[in-house]
């Protein structure tokens, strides 16, 4: 195993209720969305993150709106925990021009700064980099912010993440580099493809702290996460966790899922976050049954809002080509 | 015409001085004035010697090392934490010590520093220079000498700049840094190197602009950067022959200068363009096509180019000197054309 975490701070009865909040929030959103997508009424690629939704919820609860995240492809979760509004969502995954990027970045490129949705990249690993010259920034600033670089489990294979662990390390920037490690890049097994067994061990590498977490479990992504953005504020540098999770719905919408086994897939339920969690709450007394269907009415209304405004809204006009090229328009 | 219009008057007090002096004046400039201007790349800083060649020399000592910070060898880190902090709201000059070693950074510098602010729909600007140096004649062979301008030329989004004079380092420079767009400098060994009379306070030089360096009234040449020293060199022997030649100094590659290049090649009637990248795909390609469908049936020729063969740059001094564009063939091909028309 890898590096364990003595002093774990635990969240609240709010803040629990609050990481559910964002869970459900995105477990809904991911099932609109993909049902959307099913009904021909969006067309778009989309890389659906479900089971991992308990990963950004945690961290994104002891985030400020001013403290920043890059994300990936598969990251519209991370946005969604960030409370990144859903109306501009889904008008930018609709391509209209109400969209945060005008529809012109799509669900791989969504960028909503307010709340601190910097860089969404389409590119394996290229999250880590970036999210450095934020860091870098805060420290010249002298603020206390942080930036969270999120990535999946192949993008530790690739050269950005040892180049910017590397930088981030020397530099001791405010980064946590979140590794949601689903089992799968893209369609190759984590085994078939990673040469050590935890992404965690790689932390040491670059002289920082790295833990390997349960993805699935809410409290230890707290935990670890309260830790990492602990020592970032403080100015002590940046940590790596691998967050260990299952990705339920294949590598990009519409995959056959053909190199998984069916097996594997049902055993993965069992440790499904969304129900283990809403029952955890139950349990504990945070939240009656009540409450939790009437936050899920509620978030269902947020969506179908989204949704029917987003198509509500006009398409870009082709004049968008020559806009954002430069900051000055291009002539036509 | 579209030209300079930051001549220096007749009484601008001259200095001399060569590229690497003129570059080091801008960064220090640009450093006292802006706060948010940074530097950073491999061996930038003074406890590594202030850059291999010495460019950098006293701004970490100046500015501290948060402001001027030395890197790892590591291309993607420098370019990622230089779109970043432009991001943040700095203005970070990032220094690829040679231009193919761009090759390693070609995923943040094309798909991210190009295209953020359009993939965002104008919401992530990224305000960065990148620095970097290139250009055969010191046998360095084939992988640290390539003129990949047209590469980022046909990248929608990132500006390119070759300067040619320290007075073109000093105002592309001063521009380039407040540019809010991602801009590339391409520097090589003669244009860092050789003194020039220089504007003691040379301002800012608009991008996108060209200079017409002479005026003439047989044959337009464009080019820039180091091979604007052949280029002089070929016009002196070709107003020796009789003639009469106009020389553009393009200075900003992409957006290019249409306007000047057009108007000049339709007094002429003649263009020649000389660039030192290689003449397949390069950018005097472009430069014909578009001076071609603006002025067919005005020209008195077709449109000449010359460039380097295609082949990697050779190391041996004698292939080396074959490879680039020498003056004599610059002198021949214009021959060439004032012949027709």
């Amino acid at each position: 195993m890898t590096e364990t975490l003595t002093n774990r701070a635990s969240p609240d009865a709010a803040t629990q209720l609050d990481i559910y909040r964002r869970m459900l929030r995105i477990e809904r959103n991911d099932e609109f969305t993909r049902a959307q997508i099913r009904q021909g009424r969006i067309t778009a690629p989309y890389y659906s993150a479900r089971g991992q939704e308990a990963i950004p919820s945690s961290i994104s609860v002891l985030l400020n709106d001013d403290d920043k995240i890059c994300t990936i492809y598969r990251g519209i979760h991370d946005m969604v925990a960030k409370d990144m509004p859903l109306r501009p969502l889904w008008a930018e995954i609709s391509g209209r021009v109400d969209g945060t990027c005008k529809g012109k970045g799509g669900p791989m490129h969504l960028t909503h700064p307010e709340t601190g949705v910097m860089v969404t990249t389409g590119i394996v690993g290229s999250s880590m980099p970036i999210a450095n010259g934020f860091g870098w920034a805060a420290l010249l600033d002298g603020s206390k912010q942080v930036t969270v670089a999120y990535f999946g489990d192949g993008a530790s294979n690739i050269g950005a993440f040892h180049e910017a662990l590397n930088l981030a390390s020397v530099w001791k920037l405010p980064v946590i580099f979140v590794c949601q490690n689903n089992g799968f890049a893209e369609h190759t097994r984590y085994e078939n493809g990673t040469s050590v067994d935890f992404i965690a061990k790689r932390a040491i590498g670059y002289g920082m702290p790295g833990y390997t977490v349960d993805g699935n479990d809410p409290l230890d992504v707290y935990a670890h996460a309260h830790a990492a953005i602990e020592r970032a504020r403080a100015g002590e540098g940046p940590t790596l966790l691998e967050c260990k999770t299952f990705r339920f719905m294949g590598h990009v919408f519409g995959d056959a899922d053909a190199y998984m086994d069916p097996a594997e897939k049902e055993a993965a339920k069992e440790f499904d976050p969304m129900p283990r969690f809403r029952q955890k709450l139950i349990d504990d007394g945070i939240a009656t049954e009540a409450q939790l269907e009437e936050l899920k009415a509620k978030i269902e209304a947020e969506v179908k809002d989204a949704i029917e405004f987003a198509q509500s809204c006009e398409y870009p006009s082709d004049d968008e080509l020559r806009r954002d090229v430069f900051a000055e328009e291009i002539p036509a | 015409m579209s030209t300079d219009t930051v001549e220096p008057a007749a009484t601008t007090e001259m200095v001399k001085m060569n590229g690497m002096q003129a570059i080091n004046a801008a960064l220090m400039e640009a450093m006292e004035a802006d706060p948010k201007v940074l530097v950073l790349g491999e061996d930038v800083a003074d406890r590594e010697g202030g850059g291999v060649i010495g460019v950098t020399r006293g701004l970490s000592t100046k500015f501290g090392d948060l402001r001027v910070r030395s890197t790892p060898i590591a291309e993607q880190a420098i370019i990622g934490a230089a779109i970043g902090a432009a991001m943040g709201g700095y203005k970070p000059v990032a220094e690829i010590m040679l231009m193919n070693f761009t090759t390693v950074a070609m995923d943040m510098i094309v798909n991210h520093a190009a295209k953020l602010r359009f993939m965002s729909g104008g919401q992530s600007q990224v305000p960065l220079v990148i620095r970097t140096l290139t250009g055969a004649g010191n046998q360095t062979a084939g992988q640290h000498a390539d003129f990949y301008e047209a590469w980022f030329c046909h990248t929608a989004g990132i500006k390119v700049v070759i300067p040619w004079t320290p007075a073109d380092f000093k105002g592309l420079y001063l521009s380039a840094i407040q540019d809010p767009d991602p801009v590339m400098i391409i520097e090589s060994g003669k244009t860092l190197f050789v003194p020039m009379d220089t504007p003691v306070n040379q301002g800012p030089i608009p991008l996108g602009k060209a200079q017409v360096v002479q005026e003439g009234s047989d044959v337009t040449i464009v080019s820039y950067g180091q091979m604007m020293f052949t280029v002089m060199q070929a016009v002196a022997e070709l107003a020796e022959a009789g003639i009469s030649a106009e020389v553009i100094n393009l200075r900003t590659i992409s957006p290019w200068d249409k306007e000047a290049v057009l108007a000049s090649a339709e007094k002429t009637g003649r263009l020649l363009i000389v660039h030192e990248a290689g003449k397949n795909f390069g950018p005097g390609a472009e430069i014909a096509a578009t001076v071609q469908e603006a002025l067919f049936g005005k020209l008195k020729a077709p449109v000449g180019r010359l460039g380097a063969p295609y082949c990697a740059v050779p190391f041996a001094k004698k292939l080396e000197d074959a490879y680039l564009v020498q003056p004599p063939a610059v002198v021949a091909e214009a021959k060439k054309l004032c012949a027709q028309g």
